[in-house]
């Protein structure tokens, strides 16, 4: 493999890590406030469509990119409401949401399916493009991925340094001990699942504003549940998301230049390398040790008047 | 006129009373109205697969006493069976689906409804009334490979492919033999994305290949991701299913397009004269359901000359791709000098042609 072809992988890497990265981070958000929302890939597959159809009508990708995370988010809170307010069964829910988000994106997109759009375009960062082989791989994008770098930092400040960060993070630990702090842990339960659903659709909005310009049906393929799995493998933490993200984007865009290289490889088990990753890496997740456990109250419903 | 016009209506009343005559008024009324209910796999929009028969369809649609109704996104299966039964039941007397996946559920319901005629396209099974159908799409390949092998610099052009099955193997073994036809040194790399129907990821694969050095790039898949791919990387790209061009305008060398509206209006044709024979029919580009587009301009005058040459020696049979000698990638030959590869070795081809970079697995 010649360095050329190695620089490209690493910036095919980057674009194909994107969408993992806003869909990771926001189930981590979500996750970390003590909710499970397995609807990850039916509010990617919204936020796609939402993005597609506001920059159809409007050409305006970043109110698109807006409508997007807002539009997923709106499907996210009705996880909320059989969550949060009539306690209902998280994972149950999580599921009925994909299978509803993917259906209503078939249904609404119908119409529109192969219609083209412009969406966002790459623009190369003046001066860091111009550094060599870093100036490719990482700054000659569109603004969605360059947004993207700084959300893992974001969201660390936030979980870290804000007083709402961590009450959000706490509702994920100990809803008690936020309730005798006298916060509202079932509130910050509705920002952790609004915020983090804003963040899924926003990597929907990037599959169709810039990874294919289009809508069609499927356009996630999977790509919502790679997320789920991903929030696992980071154990709960954002720059370890952004590694797997790229982890899993790279061995995406390898493989396939592999077979361009003409390995004797089969196909078949070249496709199943990333799906087999994730399984290796919840095999270890599950391994636990410090620092490595997920949020105490992952997954509990926070009884009424408690 | 007037006498004559009782006349009629006294026979047309007679006629009621008479089964002979009434039955063949009821025949009449039938060859009238031929209902036909289409079934894709993929959604129309996408200017593939789905969006080449859905053209038929279409035409079938002007033809006077025909009624067309389609349903698109029919997963191959249980659902199949269930679109299928559904379009019986309302009268359809032609179910036409245009997916492999669909033949045993075709099969089934055609023992079931016997006066129903079923046109099943890609598959084998056929019956007294099922038909399988599918084209040639090897002959266009072969010409666009001639496209591409002449055009390309670097001599090395990628395939984004498909599934590894015989019908897409076939397509890249005749497509590479086209390419080294008008260029030896060239070869081909093939990379397999296991998705028909992928945008992102048929783009990202075209991507690859561009990135390992190819400089030209030809697609069996239904979206125009690779094309768009090829576009904006200045490279060239070869189209399939449609023209394409309007996803790579200054990409656009050729496509490799199919044209089903000459099968379907036969069929109508002969449905309704009462000719049509059930059975198993491969057309190529003598019966114009395969086809080349047409060039984008930077294709020179003396390559398309030679290629229309060739074309015209396929459809008067003068010439037949997979004439041998044919070596495989090992060097083996396959295809022995001056034989012609039979049907049943094209049907069922798992092995690539010297030129290919890649795997058959």
């Amino acid at each position: 493999m010649t360095w050329d072809i190695f620089v490209a992988l690493l910036a095919a890497t980057v674009l194909a890590g994107t969408p993992l990265l806003y869909a990771t981070m926001g189930e981590l958000i979500t996750e970390r406030s003590g909710v499970l929302n397995l609807g990850v890939e039916g509010m990617m597959i919204m936020g796609a469509f939402f993005a597609f159809i506001v920059q159809f009508k409007t050409g305006n990708p970043w109110l698109a990119t807006l409508a997007a995370g807002l539009g997923a988010a709106c499907i996210g809170l009705l996880h909320g409401v059989v969550c949060l307010v009539f306690q209902g069964n998280q994972t149950v829910s999580g599921l009925a949401l994909t299978i509803f988000g993917v259906g209503l994106s078939d249904y609404l997109g119908a119409p529109f399916i192969g219609e083209k759009t412009v969406g966002f375009q790459p623009f190369d960062i003046p001066l860091l493009s111009d550094i060599p082989v870093l100036g490719e791989v990482l700054f000659q994008h569109d603004p969605l991925v360059y947004l993207s770098y700084l959300l893992p930092w974001a969201v660390m400040w936030f979980f870290r340094r804000t007083s709402l960060g961590l009450a959000l993070c706490a509702s994920g630990e100990s809803p008690d001990a936020v309730q005798a702090a006298g916060l509202d842990p079932v509130k910050m339960r509705w920002l952790g699942i609004f915020a983090g659903a804003f963040f899924v659709g926003v990597g929907g909005a990037y599959l169709s504003l810039c990874a294919t310009h289009m809508w069609t049906q499927n356009l996630t393929a999977g790509k919502g549940w790679i997320a789920v799995a991903l929030v696992i493998f980071a154990f709960w933490r954002p720059r370890r998301a952004m590694f797997g993200a790229y982890l899993f984007g790279g061995i995406m865009a390898f493989q396939l230049r592999l077979q361009a290289l003409g390995t004797t490889i089969p196909s078949s088990l070249m496709m199943m390398l990333p799906y087999a990753l994730t399984i290796l890496a919840l095999l270890f997740s599950s391994a636990r040790g410090k620092g490595r456990s997920a949020p105490a109250a992952l997954g509990d419903n926070i009884a009424p008047g408690a | 006129m007037r006498f004559l016009n009782c006349a009629a209506a006294v026979l047309a009343v007679c006629g009621m009373a008479l089964s002979p005559l009434a039955s063949s008024a009821h025949a009449e009324e039938a060859a009238k109205n031929i209902k036909v209910g289409f079934i894709y796999v993929s959604p129309v929009g996408d200017e593939g697969w789905s969006w080449t028969h859905d053209q038929g369809r279409k035409m079938m649609e002007e033809m006077p006493g025909v009624e067309t109704t389609m349903m698109e996104s029919v997963p191959e299966g249980p659902d199949a069976e269930r679109a299928i039964k559904n379009m019986c039941s309302k009268g359809y007397n032609v179910i036409v689906a245009t997916s492999f996946g669909y033949m045993d559920a075709m099969a089934k319901m055609a023992k079931r409804n016997p006066k129903v005629t079923f046109l099943h396209c890609s598959g084998y099974k056929h019956s007294e009334n099922m038909t399988c159908y599918f084209g040639r799409m090897y002959q266009a390949r072969y010409l666009t490979g001639m496209v591409a092998g002449a055009m390309t610099k670097k001599n090395e052009i990628g395939y984004v492919a498909s599934f590894p099955i015989p019908e897409v193997v076939r397509g890249i073994n005749a497509f590479t033999l086209g390419v080294r036809a008008v260029n030896p040194d060239a070869k081909v790399r093939v990379v397999w994305t296991r998705t028909w129907y992928s945008p992102d990821d048929e783009k990202k694969a075209a991507e690859g290949l561009l990135d390992v050095g190819v400089d030209a790039i030809a697609q069996h898949q239904d979206s125009a991701g690779p094309q768009t791919a090829a576009e904006a990387r200045g490279a060239y790209s070869v189209g399939y299913n449609t023209d394409m061009s309007a996803a790579a305008p200054k990409a656009h060398l050729v496509a490799a397009v199919w044209d089903w509206n000459k099968f379907y209006k036969k069929f109508i044709d002969e449905y309704r004269a009462g000719t049509w024979k059930n059975g198993n029919y491969w057309y190529g580009i003598k019966d114009g359901i395969v086809d080349i587009s047409a060039y984008g301009a930077m294709v020179p005058e003396d390559v398309r000359a030679k290629v229309d040459a060739v074309k015209a020696d396929i459809i008067s049979g003068k010439y037949q791709v997979f004439t041998g000698p044919v070596k495989d990638q090992e060097g083996k030959v396959r295809v022995a000098e001056g034989q012609v590869a039979p049907d049943d070795m094209l049907l069922s081809m798992d092995w690539f042609v010297e030129g290919v970079i890649g795997t058959t697995k």
